[in-house]
């Protein structure tokens, strides 16, 4: 199947389930009563909304190409990162750096992955940024909290920045046989991710029992954890032939991706919590930020990317 | 015209957020004094941009002519776009009253936006509001008095700074303040501050 075929295929099916997802959704919304349901629906509804956004994404990234999808990224780090910062305490010491980290090392990084300079756009911000950033605030000359200003600082334009430029970043990898068709790895990356989120909450609040790390999460579960795995591992191994992966291939990598994905969602929370709140921001209608959406892509997008690059791309 | 409002309150969303929270009241065509804490120079945009667009056309900032009258770019964002009232802040024309032109807007039925602190602070709460406040309100007592406090600007873009950081910032508008009979001034701008500092919460 060619490139447009799959991406029509794709488009039909996606459109065709998140509207039946979205009717479902807003038909559960009028009938619940209990507060535990009503939460429920109204997660499982803004969950959709999110996806609904996600999909246009992909759509501009294929009909439009490598520098639209590198514009709307740079937009969602920009965004991503407004929202750690504005949580994480800062001095006016830390303004220059601050201003650099938004206004520079942004344009730079989506820049690098544009001309396709892998060299440079996979230590642009884990070695200059991380060098340049403590001495733009050391020439404040603050020493009040420096080592943790700079930690913080360094952990969000990481984890806003850098990690989420591997999304987009999936375009630029050259396999073989699959030229112009790599949007569709960038979809394939978002469907994993986000089947995984959904389905270890549908299976939490099914199956939950045990709590896998309860002081920091409490809704995530043992069961949910394996049935949402489980079932996002065979999602994206069903989904193989819009990859360049065999079914085999494709289910080892989509574990990994839920994995990490995982572990992505864990780790951000715990620093939620180390910062006293619940959510990242409330821009999306009401329920958590970007970052809120985008913390399992976090960590999931480098490790595939590498991963595909390492075994795929020439 | 409206194209440059949607550039300026798009471009403010994107720097700021400017996120309106309407606590106390809700938005609502009639006419208001807004009054806010003041802590940099996004206060105004940031504010107006909270606003829905129909509020926004009836709704005029007070901003202080010795600074938004400086250059070209910022009269005209101030004349034609944000259609504030300007104010005379260093008190040369001693005759002419600097409340006068406020008056005016609110004499043909217009909402103001003003910062009775007079200057930007570089704290997250406000400081001594001044008196033109309880002129105003006891000139013209059908005007609804709505305190809003704006989180964040001040480590956004505080005073003496050039380069703004990104940073989310809600606008909370907070429940209508009652005028009470018979209260000294003093008073009466206490109780306006603490309406403000409460909404900081």
């Amino acid at each position: 199947m060619s490139a447009e075929h799959k991406f029509y295929w794709l488009m039909g099916g996606v459109v065709v389930l998140l509207s039946a997802a979205s009717v479902i959704g807003w038909i559960l919304a009028q009938r619940v009563s209990s507060d535990r349901g009503r939460g429920l629906v109204s997660n499982l509804n803004a969950r959709v909304r999110a996806w609904w956004i996600m999909v246009a994404v992909f759509a501009v990234a294929f009909l439009l190409g490598k520098a639209a999808t590198l514009v709307l990224f740079a937009l969602v780090s920009f965004l991503a990162l407004r929202e750690f910062i504005t949580l994480t305490p800062t001095r006016a010491g830390d303004r220059r750096a601050l201003f650099l980290g938004f206004f520079v090392l942004i344009p730079v990084q989506y820049y690098l992955i544009g001309i396709g300079w892998y060299g440079l756009f996979s230590i642009f911000i884990p070695v200059y940024g991380f060098l340049l950033l403590p001495a733009l605030s050391v020439l404040a000359q603050d020493t009040q909290h420096f080592l943790m200003r700079i930690a913080k600082m360094q952990w969000g334009m990481m984890v806003a920045i850098y990690c989420i430029s591997y999304a987009p970043a999936l375009m630029m990898l050259n396999i073989p046989g699959y030229a112009g068709q790599n949007a569709l790895l960038l979809f394939y990356l978002l469907l994993v991710v986000q089947m995984s989120d959904v389905l270890q909450y549908v299976f939490g609040n099914l199956f939950g029992k045990t709590k896998i790390a309860p002081v920091v999460s409490p809704s995530k579960t043992v069961e949910g954890f394996v049935g949402g795995a489980a079932s996002a591992t065979a999602v994206g191994a069903a989904m193989w032939w819009i990859t360049p992966f065999t079914p085999l291939q494709a289910g080892v990598i989509a574990f990994v991706i839920v994995l990490m994905g995982f572990l992505g969602g864990l780790a951000l929370s715990a620093v939620k919590r180390s910062l006293g709140v619940k959510d990242w921001g409330a821009m999306i209608s009401g329920h958590g930020g970007v970052l809120d959406r985008m913390d399992s892509v976090s960590f999931a997008a480098p490790i595939f990317f590498h991963l595909t690059r390492y075994f795929f791309a020439v | 015209m409206m194209v440059m409002a949607g550039l300026l309150t798009g471009l403010t969303r994107l720097l700021v957020g400017a996120y309106p929270r309407w606590v106390g009241c809700g938005p609502a065509p009639v006419q208001r004094i807004y009054f806010a804490n003041h802590s940099s120079h996004l206060d105004t945009i940031a504010l107006w941009s909270a606003l829905p667009p129909e509020l926004r056309l009836r709704t005029r900032p007070v901003a202080a002519r010795d600074y938004w009258d400086q250059n070209r770019l910022r009269r005209y964002v101030a004349r034609q776009v944000l259609n504030v009232v300007f104010v005379d802040r260093t008190g040369t024309r001693a005759e002419s009253d600097p409340l006068e032109p406020l008056r005016e807007a609110l004499a043909h039925g217009d909402s103001l936006i003003i910062f009775p602190e007079g200057t930007r602070r570089a704290e997250a709460l406000p400081g001594l509001f001044k008196s033109g406040l309880y002129h105003l309100a006891r000139q013209f007592p059908e005007v609804e008095l709505t305190p809003v406090y704006l989180e964040n600007l001040h480590r956004s873009l505080p005073k003496g700074t050039l380069l703004p950081v990104p940073l989310i910032c809600t606008v909370r508008f907070g429940a209508i303040f009652n005028r009470v009979p018979g209260e000294t001034k003093s008073a009466f701008l206490e109780r306006a501050r603490q309406a403000v500092v409460e909404l900081a919460s």
